[in-house]
């Protein structure tokens, strides 16, 4: 695919904002993404919002111009931002618009997610046993990692001690300060092997891309980025995933290997070409284990890639160079189009302190959230 | 008077067992029991009863106290950690259940563990409701039954 591209984007800062509202935040977003594409509003063609908190995200045409655009709302948990993109990049393949905006936007209260099992399809006495925890299933998963490929608990600050370093080099990030990794360690076990500081918070923020026609790009930019593919996938039978009650016997891989495979298929290039990289890190240990599911390296190499800095953003495979969600916290409806940001940044040459050197030409985003879903887009110059 | 927490599992009973269902059509086996089968979406899977032994596949602790509706500890008062483990069950089913033991020092991946019926909480009318965990095989625990 090669017929969209993103010429604009915007990102309100993540973190704690008082009293400001989510559909504040997103309209700042896409007037952000607006500027940043020399786009007025009026011009927008069709939208595409998603969030979590918000019952939908149409209103904010109320504060950017009641122009009278469809304007459809996303969800997809944690890859909701991931959906957004896809679902603008599908519009303009359609012929619905030329020139089209993906929002996301949230306001989380502060702990953990707090939702009615029976709205997901899980019975109410999951929740009533106290297995109603995302964090719980990442702990599964990466302990019984670790256990089958030799990771060590050292790796897994080594990744959240980098985040927060790159965190520290993004102004718009939520935490931005050092977290050594001892610090990491020892802070205490939330679900073993998982410290607190391993994992991220939700929190609020709004993140927004304009993307049009690629044969009309060069009127708003010089250098636009093009969508070279988005993948979407759920979970197959024999997978275990997050909110479950049982998993088959007869295993099967992850959804994201799934959703992987088809955007490099789409985008006809593999891991070895991609420069900058941004995985889900809903906690380290996410973030080892997607390293191999999207490809860029086999179970259980982590622990020497890590060990070599190999995913700093001066390492020959950078991953989440904005500090991922880590640093930056989960606004969830945002936390997709965030990653899509911080790539065009780089692809650009605009990241700043925190740009990858040697002129990067391809991006890849992987965002996976529950009961399965994953999602990978992945841009180019 | 003792109440379980759902019908997933049978009680009274000498030896409990969880309730799955059995798809009549490719065999695939659920846990609970559910109207159509997740593999081939045929209509009207069977009622089956598990085994009460398995292994353990994946195991963690949840040391923070879940906030929805955990009913663990109502009033936050009084919450104690407690392990989740993905247990296999013969070669029928893996189920996702609560662990009687919570220290990662105690619990190893491919323990043989057993199904037990334990209490849980008091509701608002005085019951004793009672819910299930899987346990290392020959543990003791006064909790248990």
């Amino acid at each position: 695919m090669d017929d969209v591209a993103i010429i604009g984007v915007g990102l309100h800062p993540f973190g704690r904002h008082g009293d400001k509202t989510a559909f504040e935040m997103g309209a700042e977003a896409v007037e952000l993404a607006l500027t940043d594409a020399g786009v007025p509003w009026n011009d927008v063609e069709y939208a595409f919002g998603g969030s979590w908190e918000v019952a939908q995200t149409d209103p904010l045409t109320s504060l950017l111009g009641l122009t009278g655009i469809p304007f459809v709302n996303v969800f997809n948990a944690c890859a909701t931002g991931a959906a957004t993109i896809q679902q603008a990049a599908n519009a303009i393949l359609a012929g619905a618009g030329e020139i089209v905006v993906a929002v996301g936007m949230d306001k989380h209260p502060r702990g953990s997610f707090k939702v009615d099992p029976t709205l997901t399809n899980v019975p109410a006495w999951y929740g009533e046993n106290g297995q109603f925890v995302t964090t719980k299933f990442f702990g599964m998963k990466i302990n019984k990692y670790m256990h089958d490929y030799g990771v060590s608990s050292a790796t897994l600050a080594k990744v959240a001690a980098k985040n927060y370093r790159n965190g520290a080099l993004n102004p718009k990030a939520f935490r931005r300060k050092p977290i050594s990794e001892e610090e990491i360690l020892s802070s205490p076990v939330l679900n073993y092997p998982l410290t607190s500081y391993m994992f991220c918070a939700p929190d609020e923020g709004a993140a927004a891309v304009v993307l049009c026609r690629a044969d009309i790009a060069h009127r708003y930019t010089d250098t636009p980025v093009y969508v070279k593919a988005t993948a979407i996938r759920t979970r197959n039978y024999g997978a275990y995933e997050v909110s479950t009650t049982w998993a088959a016997v007869e295993e099967d891989v992850a959804p994201t290997v799934y959703a992987s495979r088809a955007a490099y298929e789409e985008a006809g290039i593999g891991p070895e070409d991609v420069d900058v990289i941004q995985l889900q890190d809903t906690d380290a240990g996410a973030e080892v284990i997607h390293m191999a599911e999207n490809g860029f390296c086999a179970d259980g190499e982590q622990e020497k890639l890590l060990a070599d800095a190999a995913t700093e953003i001066t390492g020959p495979m950078p991953v989440n160079t904005d500090g991922g969600l880590i640093a930056n916290g989960e606004p969830i409806g945002a936390s997709g189009l965030r990653q899509v940001h911080e790539l065009v940044l780089q692809l650009r040459g605009q990241a700043g302190d925190r740009q990858v050197q040697g002129d990067p030409q391809v991006g890849y985003a992987q965002v996976y959230g529950a009961p399965g879903t994953a999602a990978v887009t992945i841009l180019a110059r | 008077m003792q109440k379980p927490i759902a019908d997933v599992f049978t009680w009274p009973a000498d030896d409990p067992q969880l309730l799955g269902g059995r798809c009549e059509g490719c065999g695939a086996v659920t846990f609970p029991a559910q109207s159509r089968c997740p593999r081939c979406g045929v209509l009207g899977m069977t009622e089956l009863p598990l085994p009460r032994r398995g292994t353990l596949v994946s195991w963690t602790t949840q040391a923070f106290p879940p906030s929805f509706d955990y009913m663990g500890d109502p009033t936050g008062a009084s919450f104690e950690p407690f392990g989740v483990g993905l247990v296999q069950l013969d070669d029928v089913v893996r189920v996702e259940s609560r662990l009687t033991e919570s220290d990662p020092d105690k619990i190893d991946f491919g323990m043989a563990v057993e199904l037990r019926i334990v209490p849980f909480y008091v509701d608002k009318d005085g019951n004793e409701i009672i819910t299930f965990a899987f346990a290392p095989v020959g543990a003791q625990n006064n909790k248990e039954r």
